[in-house]
């Protein structure tokens, strides 16, 4: 249980997937302009993340690694991670209308989301079990959602202010980032056994 | 001289990182070092050129319909390639690059060049953008990186310019990273409207 709890807190806080390893950059600064759109985007990517770093996971241990196909990962991953969204974009939106319009327009974006191939490689790069992996899969998107909320909340504030005209959108915002991921930093000293 | 301007295009008025803005995580997850930095831009480049030039070949035979799967996937060969290539002659470089290199598959610059000029223009022409693209990634990303690790630990290249006791360690680590191309970007925004 202990290392169930040890790898939360770490893809939490530690270790945040944008703040300390920086990936998923790209929805980071695009869609955290309202909190209700960052939101939406952390439950999108919290599914799509789960689903495919289990699929991914299964498909390393028992047809890639058994097969001596490990040159194969990157193809076989972005193809299957591409498939499993569309795949989820259909079922939503058969099975559950209600939460296909919550998270219906963010789910073509995630494709190409490195947060999601990102994960998927690392989980078989640390040696993870399958329920680790799912726990890390799901701590690294509750980070990224955490991360996500946080500086759409500033941003709503920023966009109020004055700011020099050369400064203006991406570049205060990256600063704004700086700043946030300095905060991040006095997670570190956080050590768990 | 029309050939000249794609590559300049790539460099300066379509410059991939302080203009279009895109490719964020490598740029700023591998710029801890000069090196570091020119060294993940050539490998993109690499992808970039190769996958220009396989897309612009195969591009009248590929349904309109599945086209971004199928440039995926080229993409994907493409990047594996450069992974066993670097595994075998550059290992330490693949080490601390890490995690980025296979990342290069979901890169929107390589998959944005393949869409936007890749599939519209001739071999020579997607090869010279992808030249164009690919040093003005490179550029700036090296810029980057030169200007962290000058920042962060008074040297560039590992040449020593100050003593690294007045460097600030933390502009080699992440806030400097976002807090670096934020300044650079203003600096790029500044001049551009002089």
């Amino acid at each position: 249980m202990l290392t169930y709890i040890s790898i939360f807190i770490t893809a939490v806080f530690v270790n945040n997937i944008i703040l300390s390893q920086f990936l998923g950059i790209c929805p980071f600064l695009g869609v955290s302009k309202k909190i209700d759109s960052a939101i939406g985007m952390g439950a999108a990517v919290t599914f799509v993340m789960l689903i495919s770093t289990i699929v991914t996971y299964l498909l390393q241990e028992y047809l890639l690694t058994p097969f001596n196909l490990g040159y194969m990962q990157t193809i076989v991953f972005i193809l299957v991670i591409a498939a499993l969204v569309q795949m989820l974009e259909i079922i939503l939106k058969k099975v559950s209308p209600t939460l296909y319009q919550a998270l219906g327009v963010f789910l073509p974006l995630i494709t190409t989301n490195c947060t999601i191939l990102g994960v998927a490689i690392l989980v078989i790069q640390k040696d993870y079990s399958l329920v680790e992996s799912a726990v890390y899969a799901i701590s690294t998107s509750i980070g990224f959602t955490l991360a996500l909320t946080i500086f759409a909340g500033i941003r709503e504030q920023l966009s109020l202010n004055e700011t020099p005209k050369a400064m203006q959108g991406i570049p205060i915002a990256l600063i704004t980032a700086g700043l946030l991921a300095m905060a991040f930093m006095g997670f570190s000293g956080v050590k768990i056994c | 001289m029309n050939k000249l301007k794609i590559i300049l295009n790539g460099i300066i008025t379509e410059n991939p990182t302080f203009v279009l803005l895109l490719g964020m995580c490598p740029t700023l997850g591998t710029t801890s070092s000069a090196l570091n930095g020119m060294s993940m831009g050539l490998a993109t480049m690499f992808v970039l050129m190769c996958s220009n030039v396989a897309i612009s070949l195969i591009k009248d035979f590929i349904p309109d319909k599945v086209r971004i799967p199928a440039f995926v996937v080229v993409i994907a060969a493409f990047v594996t390639v450069l992974q066993l290539c670097m595994q075998a002659y550059l290992p330490e470089l693949y080490k601390s690059l890490g995690l980025f290199i296979p990342l290069i598959v979901v890169n929107c610059i390589i998959l944005g060049r393949a869409e936007a000029f890749a599939a519209k223009n001739n071999p020579f022409d997607s090869l010279l953008d992808g030249i164009g693209i690919g040093l003005g990634f490179t550029l700036s990303l090296t810029l980057l990186g030169a200007t962290r690790e000058l920042l962060g630990t008074g040297r560039i290249f590992d040449i020593t310019i100050f003593p690294e006791s007045y460097g600030a360690l933390a502009f080699v680590l992440a806030p400097g990273a976002f807090i670096a191309l934020g300044l650079l970007i203003a600096l790029f925004n500044k001049l551009k409207t002089r």
